[in-house]
């Protein structure tokens, strides 16, 4: 449809250097695997294959452990913690003078609209960096008093593929502040900038093994989690391997934290400011496609204005802008992967069979590459699978509650508990109600804010343990 | 019952439409929109017949060697001023539209304001532009406000009324919201954010909240009313972004000089800068322009 302001397109322009094929990442080399396998990464906005990269199996994941081992006990541990912030603050420049390039790299693997890594992935991931950097000669200061700061040893990091850089810098820039050495594992379909990280790292001279890169999948993750040699676990991802990771952990000593899935409440009262409570909304489901652990995928809202929040959001769904995520005008870009669109479509098709009414924005998906249009369900009941179950999509459930109590109620009545979100004028309703969340985040009058001060992880079987602030600390520091 | 406005999403949401990026054919076709929805504006105490006459003839052909260039939607003057723009306008579609009802301030008797207006329509003013007594308004006395507006109207009848709520002036968004309410439902044709004389005039936030009661009383009501921008609008960009405000709150069926207008003056010039850009791929200098 042509209209009288229609936007042009507006591609990015700038090119990330992407080589054929990416070794492993260990002793500060870019190595071949052991395994002798590779696997492909292709970027899911049209199906191409972006890069071959090397498979880590079991012996390659203990090779990179015992480079990490080595660079603990040799470097990291005996070092200045004025001069580990140095190494940190300077992979947070570098992350900062190369984020254009990172963030189409980001956009290329990953399907993510190129606004969102430009202005909130690559920004963020530097920003933790700098704010850890900051830390490491100032541990004492998060300690009881008397108390000595010290490290675990080697961390394992294993993080998924919705914010792959981000989730690589909450994970390594604590632990390296805090004097460990990490093997990062970033997820399979997602590995670029994680590579691109390891090039940052030896760009910026940190000792061989201080950070160690082995791709692959979940088998490479598991070989991580069961090294003997790791100190610490740090997973980011589903809710059903973060309890494999806890049963294989169980009586090794081990640390963990686990930071898994949501299924957050997100509650409209209907003394909310409306038109800005509707961004909100829009915001907490279908920022990054719904790909978000702390996505507001369960909509509550105050009965008596519930029609008119669909109106609103119905009309809204149809200026949103799906396409090619490298357009800076694109809000929703690709969903990750076909196993994850599958996932996503078999819950949509549950919804409609359980009788919930499905709405979704009337735009035609790109011919190629997997795309899911933004889409919400009304009369959703606490039975149906789609207000029980994480899609990780741009969906959203909306259910309906009468009294504060039963939106509390309602809230707090799923296994997960990782984030909440609130809108309502009323200064000591949203006090209240936030009180009584079972959910580490809750946003009141907004939604999706981070920042690296901020401890960010939930309650229950959205996992345990904290990323970012001074809370972030205590996960990498012996007890 | 006035909707509330929470500051922190609306600003965020005013941020992220500024983000658009508007290239190319989108830029070329936004220019001539702002163009033909712009109210090309002098509002100085030393205003004069010559000025006038000379924003007028800029007004009509505003870059005789461009092609495809429109004309401004109106030319807005004091009340004084009106028989000299209509007679400069006669013979095109221009309109002439004149600030009245004791502009900037509002702070006359309702006879005084409403004779400034009576004085402007029979000098042949198409458009008047009101401003509200904010201080009444910043003093409750809501019912005041809203009945200056009815009387305005009522006296202007078919001329169009442009109510200027001089966001600026009114200290939070709440207000700028419960404004834009209370004009709406007094019969306003277009509400405006400002006089320009204030210290703060148009925003990006300011236009979205606004856009956002235009949406809610279209709904309501069924009847459409317009928007104006004026005060500080001086780049391209700047029209840009009201453009997708507009576009992405009430659709593009706003996108009109019925309904959305730009109140400007050095603006005409940096629009016709950058649509020559856009056709031949290099800036052409300052004086290539007529600076009236």
């Amino acid at each position: 449809m042509t209209g009288i302001f229609d936007y042009a397109p507006a591609p990015e322009t700038t090119k990330a250097e992407i080589r054929d094929e990416y070794g492993l990442f260990v002793g500060g080399e870019f190595v071949k695997p052991r395994s002798g396998r590779s696997f492909d990464t292709v970027n899911p906005a049209n199906e191409q294959l972006l890069a071959r990269v090397a498979y880590a199996g079991a012996e390659d994941v203990d090779r990179a452990v015992r480079a990490a081992r080595k660079a603990y006990e040799k470097y990291w541990r005996r070092m200045r913690p004025a001069d580990r912030a140095k190494y940190i603050y300077r992979i947070a420049r570098a992350i900062t003078e190369r984020s254009r390039e990172l963030a189409v790299l980001e956009t290329l693997d990953g399907g993510k609209p190129i606004k969102e890594s430009r202005d909130f992935d690559i920004p963020t991931a530097a920003a933790h960096f700098f704010y850890y950097a900051g830390w490491a000669d100032k541990l004492e200061w998060a300690m009881r008093a008397g108390r000595q700061a010290r490290p675990l040893g080697v961390a394992g990091q294993i993080v998924p593929w919705n914010f792959p850089l981000l989730m690589a810098a909450w994970k390594l820039a604590p632990a390296l502040a805090c004097g460990n050495t990490v093997v990062l594992k970033p997820a399979e379909t997602t590995p670029l900038t994680a590579l691109a990280l390891a090039q940052i790292v030896q760009e910026a001279d940190l000792p061989p093994g201080v950070v160690n890169v082995v791709t692959g999948d979940g088998a490479t993750g598991a070989a991580l989690v069961e090294n003997a040699d790791v100190d610490k676990i740090a997973f980011t991802g589903s809710t059903e391997v973060g309890k494999a990771i806890q049963r294989a952990l169980a009586g090794t000593g081990k640390r963990l934290t686990l930071e898994l899935g949501g299924k957050a409440a997100h509650i409209v009262f209907a003394d909310a400011p409306i038109d800005q409570a509707v961004e909100g909304i829009v915001n907490g489901i279908y920022f990054n496609q719904g790909h978000v652990c702390c996505a507001g995928s369960r909509l509550l809202v105050e009965e008596s204005m519930h029609d008119e929040i669909v109106v609103h959001l119905t009309e809204r769904l149809q200026t949103l802008r799906l396409g090619d995520p490298l357009d800076k005008n694109t809000d929703i870009g690709a969903i990750n992967s076909q196993a994850q669109l599958d996932k996503i479509e078999e819950l949509v098709r549950s919804g409609i069979e359980q009788g919930a009414i499905l709405v979704q924005q009337s735009c035609a998906l790109p011919e190629r590459g997997y795309y899911f249009p933004a889409s919400f369900f009304t009369g959703v009941q606490q039975s149906h699978r789609i207000a029980r179950e994480e899609i990780f999509g741009p969906v959203l459930s909306i259910l309906t509650f009468r009294t504060p109590d039963e939106a509390i109620e309602k809230a707090n009545n799923t296994p997960y508990g990782l984030s909440a979100g609130i809108w309502t004028d009323k200064g000591s309703k949203n006090m209240y109600i936030a009180q009584h969340m079972r959910a580490g985040v809750v946003w009141c009058n907004t939604f999706n804010q981070f920042d690296p001060s901020s401890p960010f992880g939930g309650y229950r079987e959205s996992g345990f343990g904290r990323e970012g602030g001074v809370h972030g600390l205590y996960e990498y520091l012996a007890h | 019952m006035t909707a509330t406005v929470d500051a922190v999403m609306l600003e965020a949401r005013a941020g992220a439409l500024a983000k658009r990026s508007i290239k190319t054919s989108a830029k070329v076709a936004g220019i001539r929109l702002a163009i033909s929805c712009m109210d090309l504006t002098t509002l100085e105490g030393k205003d004069s017949e010559g000025r006038v006459r000379s924003l007028c003839a800029k007004a009509i052909d505003p870059a005789p060697q461009l092609p495809d260039v429109p004309s401004v939607a109106a030319v807005c003057v004091y009340p004084s001023l009106v028989g000299v723009a209509k007679d400069a306008l006669r013979g095109t579609s221009i309109k002439v539209a004149s600030v009245a009802t004791a502009f900037p301030s509002g702070l006359s008797s309702l006879d005084v304001r409403l004779a400034d207006a009576r004085a402007a329509i029979e000098a042949g003013a198409d458009e008047i532009d009101m401003v509200i007594d904010r201080g009444a308004f910043l003093a409750g006395e809501y019912r005041q406000v809203f009945d200056e507006i009815v009387a305005v109207k009522a006296l202007c009848g078919p001329i169009h009324v442009k109510v200027i709520l001089e966001t600026g002036e009114l200290g939070s968004y709440d207000n700028v919201r419960r404004a834009s309410d209370l004009a709406l439902e007094a019969g306003a044709d277009i509400i405006k954010t400002s006089t320009g004389k204030a210290g703060t005039n148009a925003t990006f936030p300011v236009a979205v909240a606004m856009c956002e009661a235009i949406r809610e009383y279209a709904r309501r009501t069924g009847r459409r009313a317009g928007l104006k921008v004026a005060g500080g609008v001086r780049t391209t960009k700047q029209a840009m972004t009201y453009l997708v405000i507009v576009k992405e709150t009430l659709g593009e069926g706003w996108l009109t000089p019925d309904l959305f207008r730009i109140g400007a003056s050095s603006l005409l010039d940096d629009l016709l800068m950058q649509y020559e850009k856009e056709l031949t791929g290099h800036y052409a200098g300052v004086d290539y322009f007529p600076k009236d």
